[in-house]
């Protein structure tokens, strides 16, 4: 079923931290343009899986192809597929020495070597893109966990990446702040971008997702349409998990 | 040396601040500080008016010139030495990271003034003999213009003040390296992940990302080891090098007064430690107050 013209395809995927297996052999591909939502229990192995697609992890054993590409341990071939891919963290991991412009045009200089201005010019239009340019000569630290992360998004796109990959991007905001990340995510998705998101928001993964995956014990249980996967689970380990976040 | 805290903290009331009971006051003020403060006017009043320590005064005052210069010298070095090993030690090379290991533990593990000695009178010439031997090998390769110059070097020629440098330097750097490898460990994993998720390479994320933030964690650190490397410099008037303390055995030596040479030496360290622990700690709270 992988098909190495998909955007992304991961075949076999193994990852074990010493003695802890927290990925068993996990194949996906995804197509160029869709959104892949990823749930499961803590400990299932969505982050692990969606760090190994840009090699954050370096996978045990298994390949990950990217745009036709097969990763390596190269880091010249890492680094250059890295910036193809945008990656937001659940903690944002803003550059806390830069302001909120400097942290998106940081990479755009050094990895792209774009000049000073283009890059500017790129950094703001993706502030506005995100909703905060008046931000742009603020610190990390004066920024809400809201704020912070949609600049974190902002230095993702400036790369111009052909991949997003968001690993629970909301799971450390305050309540009142994760509608303004996942709106942006929204328009990220309706534009086309393609996706990878571990989350565990529903209603994102009913609004934008085209496909969902649960995810348990470094396996793909269930990988179908979000529609199925709430509607008509056939595992008994994807009804459990569902009842769980779903009962409130 | 410098593992010891050579930091001094003054708290000096603050007016309009807080408000503080009298009492409070009172058990807070800093008397230490005054008390040192008063040494060391009194001390500078008997210099500049007892004519038997003006004359001691002005002969160790030919020292403060060696005394600085080796002590900034010296510290630049061993900036460098201990970035470099700092990166080393956390560097995923195997070579590396056990070649600054074993240099950062034989450091550590013997007394600085025997290392004074040691990289001075046998590190150093050895330096010399390895370089001279490098050079009839490059000759014998036809490299005559490297050559020459390498096999140019002479142990004797190499002056006891630059060899009191590089030994001081070479001791610091193992010090300073554990300073700038905390540093670094102190920065969060995310920073590292976040800068090589935008195809930044590991030179790149360390230069733009990492050392930025880590150096600024260490300043104050690194400002306390200057004023320890100051203290420090005094161990090179065992070579002989003509720094205050060299100069005021000297005076001493041929003088025999004793009590006014020391009297003085000891003020002038003081004056500098005093004025330089000051300086980083205004330094340290500026840095604190832009967090």
């Amino acid at each position: 079923m992988n098909n190495r013209e998909d955007i992304i395809a991961v075949n076999d995927l193994h990852k074990h931290f010493g003695s802890v297996r927290a990925l068993n052999g996990v194949s996906l591909s995804v197509e160029r343009g869709k959104v892949i939502v990823i749930i499961g229990p803590s400990g299932s192995g969505k982050s692990t899986l969606l760090r190994c697609v840009n090699h954050l992890e370096t996978p045990s054993s298994g390949e990950v192809w990217i745009d036709g590409e097969l990763l390596t341990t190269n880091q010249k071939q890492l680094n250059k597929v890295r910036a193809e891919i945008g990656m937001v963290f659940q903690l944002f991991n803003l550059f806390p020495h830069l302001t909120a412009l400097e942290n998106v045009v940081l990479a755009q200089k050094v990895v792209r070597q774009r000049s000073k201005e283009e890059a500017e010019e790129v950094a703001m239009r993706q502030l506005v893109r995100v909703g905060i340019p008046e931000k742009a000569d603020v610190y990390p630290g004066q920024l809400s966990g809201g704020q912070q992360q949609r600049v974190a998004i902002a230095r993702a796109l400036a790369m111009d990446p052909k991949i997003m990959l968001f690993d629970e991007p909301t799971s450390a905001l305050d309540p009142e702040m994760i509608k303004e990340v996942l709106d942006v995510m929204l328009d990220l998705a309706k534009e086309g971008m393609t996706m990878l998101v571990v989350s565990h928001e529903m209603g994102f993964a009913r609004a934008a997702a085209d496909e969902i995956i649960f995810m348990d014990e470094g396996l793909i249980v269930e990988h179908t349409t979000p529609h199925d996967l709430f509607n008509n689970p056939q595992e008994e380990r994807t009804k459990l998990f569902l009842s769980q976040i779903l009962q409130h | 040396m410098a593992d010891q805290p050579t930091h001094i903290e003054v708290d000096v009331p603050e007016f309009g601040g807080e408000e503080k009971s009298a009492s409070e006051r009172i058990r807070e003020f800093p008397y230490w500080f005054a008390a040192l403060i008063l040494i060391a006017i009194y001390a500078a009043y008997i210099i500049l008016t007892k004519e038997n320590y003006r004359e001691a005064f002005e002969f160790i005052y030919r020292g403060i010139q060696i005394t600085i210069r080796t002590s900034l010298i010296a510290y630049s070095l061993a900036l460098l030495l201990g970035l470099l090993t700092g990166l080393a030690r956390i560097s995923k090379s195997i070579i590396l990271n056990n070649i600054a290991r074993l240099y950062v533990e034989l450091i550590r593990g013997i007394p600085m003034l025997v290392l004074i000695f040691f990289i001075a009178l046998v590190g150093v010439p050895a330096a010399v003999e390895g370089l001279n031997s490098l050079g009839l090998w490059l000759k014998s390769f036809g490299a005559e213009k490297v050559g020459s110059f390498l096999t140019e070097f002479n142990n004797q020629g190499i002056p006891m003040n630059v060899r009191a440098i590089v030994a001081l330097s070479v001791t610091y750097g193992a010090f300073l390296a554990e300073i700038f490898r905390a540093g670094i460990q102190s920065i969060g994993r995310g920073q590292m992940e976040a800068a090589r998720s935008v195809g930044m390479s590991y030179a790149q994320a360390m230069r733009y990302i990492i050392l930025p933030q880590a150096i600024r964690n260490v300043l104050p650190a690194l400002g306390n080891d200057f004023v320890a490397m100051v203290k420090d410099s005094s161990l090179v008037s065992v070579l002989a090098v003509r720094d205050i303390t060299q100069v005021a055995r000297l005076y001493a030596g041929s003088t025999f007064r004793f009590r006014e040479a020391y009297v003085t030496l000891s003020t002038m360290y003081l004056t500098m430690t005093v004025v330089l622990s000051l300086l980083v700690q205004s330094f340290e709270r500026r840095l604190r107050r832009h967090e």
